[in-house]
């Protein structure tokens, strides 16, 4: 029968009675090495700084409330920026929007995903007993945690009009440049550096352990989806943050140093900058959403008690995401004066990232169809996913077309777009994600009424703010402006309501997460039964400090679906259903 | 098994991808000459071309045995907005034939009572027109130097590629617009 659950323990009867002997609080947590905690402490920075770029849209949806300028003044002074006036209340809208998006894709959505649930479990999934560099590791961590303080500095020093860095998180030349004076810039370029330098060492350490570091018997093709959707992940970060390091080092030298890479002065192009940058941009995006592909195949496999439709497919459309990614880039340009031809290419290339994405799509409904499935909190939030991450998907190849693209660019449906696969796919991921795991990384249950309660509110929440920006947009309201016609005020009010359902949902999951760890019940080592196959769940919950000290081994019999169960009587006897 | 052990092969492929990432921050910096050699060789977004006075004489020729007909040229002048200049064409538009040697006289004025350098970006419209609008002579060439109050004249000397009568993506362009941005030099930080 099944590999019983401490078979893999590091427990080591002679000469290691200290095998799950853990060093004292400081070192374990500010000097920590073990892949466990470092993921620990990027879900709880993750969380952190979610709180933090969440309450800032707070601030956006409360302005946008009603037409004209109504708290920007104030949050201007209460920032100690002195007086307002209707210029610097516009740069603090500017300062806001740049802070929400930087912070929640650099600060919440890849830590969580890549830092988080990736250093949790790619060791456990593939056997390995830690990260190929656990030291690096560490690095990675606090120097994500410098980024963001720099970033947080950012706002109380001058950056041009007034106090804080308002470039949007594109950062984009000249207003980047000569339009931002004072050091606020800097230190939110600053802030990208070291991020990004956390990110490619991470990269390296995911690609390495993954490469190196998979258990006996587990090929490539026997790896969880989760697994794969890391290893594309890191390779897209490899490639993709060196770029933008570069973009923005050349921003820098053109604020500080008198170089002119982005100054028509001097004989550069303000252009090219958007094209590093986008180059960078886009597989991003890609690397905000692929690993939550991997958790949700994950969880929808599990909880169908069926291994994952077109495992193959499965994991090469992810591949074949990564690398279409990299050649789509200036569609996110398409105003800047691209002649038709390379506008068709773009609107062609872009619209070809539809097949891989619908081939998942497929394969998930494909993986539930005729399963028994079982609507446990991690399988409510994946079909969350699936639901918006499609609708998203759909306004996407609307936008795709460089024609209809040059009457919505920079208009509300686009921030409707990519709020519905970010801020709906990426995060919905997590929370399927953690409600999965979260049991498995502290020990404890949350509570199964609260998850569903959360994510009720969540979805409700959610909707009402972002689905009226599809109309908002294509009535010609633009993003990154903090007033509008009073003909957009319906839409607006209803979209502000929905923040504090989605404030309700959050106040519903910290409540869930206090109530386990106080008085949550003590979880099993495989707590989600038959369907949940990988082997983090061979071990305990939580798993000991060192885990696989005796590396597990896949044997023939074990298919890229099940590293866990035992022999089977006879081939094809497969205990699939019960 | 290999006898290396696993911490030799982690350095190794560690040392790999981090040479992969190394090699990206470099293209990244490459991606400047790149780019500016991708818009001199494609005429993207209406660069414009050089040519030698021989290589114009050869077009005229070939426009001549073609029997080209005439194509309107528009000139347009502008200025950064801290450039303390006036700047104009003497003419708005010309009629060339397509082919043959043209002059345009641009007049430039430095209103202010500082010497002022300033050098002119360029471009043409249509953009697909770029790669076939050639410049034997430009003022844009260099940097321009006026004086307090000095006055010049910019003469530039170009002529259309007969070429573009066999590109069909130049069908029905019946005027190309040639756009001059004068920019004050950047003093290096000092």
């Amino acid at each position: 029968m099944a590999t019983t659950a401490d078979t893999f323990q590091a427990h080591h009867d002679d000469a290691h009675h200290d095998a799950d002997h853990k060093p004292g609080f400081f070192a374990r947590w500010f000097m920590s090495t073990n892949h466990k905690d470092i993921g620990t402490l990027y879900l709880i920075f993750a969380i952190m700084a979610g709180v933090i770029g969440g309450a800032v849209s707070g601030i956006m949806r409360m302005e946008l409330q009603e037409p004209g300028i109504q708290y920007l003044g104030w949050w201007v002074e209460f920032l100690g920026g002195g007086a307002s006036d209707f210029d610097k209340a516009g740069h603090m809208w500017n300062v806001l929007i740049t802070a929400h998006g930087l912070i929640m894709v650099f600060f919440m959505v890849m830590p969580a995903m890549i830092g988080g649930f990736g250093n949790w479990f790619v060791p456990l999934m593939i056997g390995a007993p830690d990260m190929a560099f656990p030291r690096m590791n560490n690095v990675s961590f606090w120097l994500t945690v410098a980024g963001f303080l720099s970033l947080m500095f950012s706002a109380f020093v001058p950056g041009g009009t007034g106090n804080g860095a308002g470039t949007g998180w594109t950062v984009y030349a000249p207003l980047s440049t000569s339009g931002s004076v004072g050091p606020a810039v800097d230190f939110a370029i600053f802030s990208l550096h070291l991020a990004g330098a956390g990110s490619i060492l991470g990269a390296t350490n995911f690609i390495t352990t993954i490469l190196n570091m998979r258990a006996p018997g587990m090929t490539l093709h026997k790896m969880p989806l989760f697994v794969w959707s890391l290893l594309v992940t890191a390779f897209l970060l490899l490639l993709a943050l060196p770029v933008l390091a570069a973009a923005i080092t050349m921003l820098l030298t053109d604020r500080n140093f008198g170089t002119t890479f982005f100054d028509p002065a001097g004989g550069g192009d303000p252009v090219l900058y958007q094209h590093l940058f986008w180059f960078f941009g886009h597989p991003e995006v890609y690397i905000m959403i692929l690993p939550g592909f991997g958790i949700v195949s994950q969880i929808v496999a599990t909880f169908s008690r069926k291994p994952v439709f077109g495992y193959l497919g499965m994991a090469y459309a992810m591949v074949a995401i990564g690398v279409i990614g990299f050649v789509v880039w200036a569609h996110h340009m398409y105003t800047v004066g691209l002649d038709v031809n390379t506008k068709m290419y773009f609107t062609a290339a872009t619209m070809v990232i539809a097949v891989p994405t619908g081939v998942k799509i497929f394969s998930w409904i494909a993986t539930m169809w005729g399963g028994s499935l079982e609507f446990k909190s991690p399988l409510v939030w994946a079909l969350g996913f699936i639901f918006l991450f499609t609708v998203g998907g759909v306004t996407g190849v609307v936008l795709a077309n460089g024609g209809i693209d040059d009457n919505l660019h920079d208009t509300y449906y686009v921030v409707a777009h990519f709020h519905y696969v970010l801020s709906m796919g990426a995060v919905f991921a997590i929370f399927a994600g953690f409600y999965y795991w979260f049991p498995k990384m502290s020990g404890r249950w949350h509570s199964e009424l609260l998850s569903h309660v959360h994510f009720w509110l969540f979805f409700i929440g959610v909707n009402v703010v972002f689905f009226p920006m599809h109309f908002l947009g294509m009535n010609g309201m633009s993003r990154r402006i903090p007033d509008y016609t009073p003909a957009f005020t319906y839409w607006n009010e209803i979209a502000s309501n929905g923040y504090w359902i989605i404030v309700a949902s959050m106040v519903v999951f910290f409540a869930n997460i206090g109530w386990a760890l106080v008085a949550g019940k003590r979880a099993a080592g495989n707590y989600w039964g038959a369907g949940a196959t990988t082997l983090e769940w061979s071990l305990t919950s939580p798993p000991p400090f060192h885990q696989f000290e005796t590396l597990p081994v896949i044997e023939d019999h074990h298919s890229h679906h099940d590293h866990i169960g035992g022999r089977p009587e006879k081939q094809g006897a497969r205990p699939a259903a019960h | 098994m290999t006898s290396t052990t696993l911490a030799t092969r982690n350095l190794r492929t560690g040392f790999i991808a981090l040479l992969a990432a190394a090699g990206m921050l470099g293209l990244g910096f490459a991606a400047v000459p790149l780019y500016r050699l991708f818009c001199q060789v494609t005429g993207f977004g209406g660069t414009t071309q050089r040519a030698t006075v021989e290589e114009a004489d050869l077009a005229a020729e070939l426009a001549r045995s073609a029997g080209a007909r005439t194509m309107s040229i528009r000139f347009d002048a502008s200025l950064a907005r801290d450039m303390p200049w006036s700047f104009a064409p003497r003419q708005v538009t010309d009629r060339v034939a397509i082919g043959e040697r043209d002059i345009a006289i641009y007049e430039a004025r430095n209103n202010s009572d500082v010497p002022v350098t300033g050098t002119a970006t360029f471009n043409v419209e249509p953009e697909q027109a770029g790669v076939y609008f050639h410049k034997i002579q430009c003022f844009c060439f260099t940097e321009q130097t006026l004086q307090p109050g000095q006055s010049v004249t910019m003469p530039v000397q170009y002529f259309v590629d007969p070429k573009a009568l066999d590109d069909p993506r130049m069908e029905g362009v019946e005027q190309i617009t040639l756009s001059y941005t004068f920019h004050r030099r950047i003093e290096p930080a000092s």
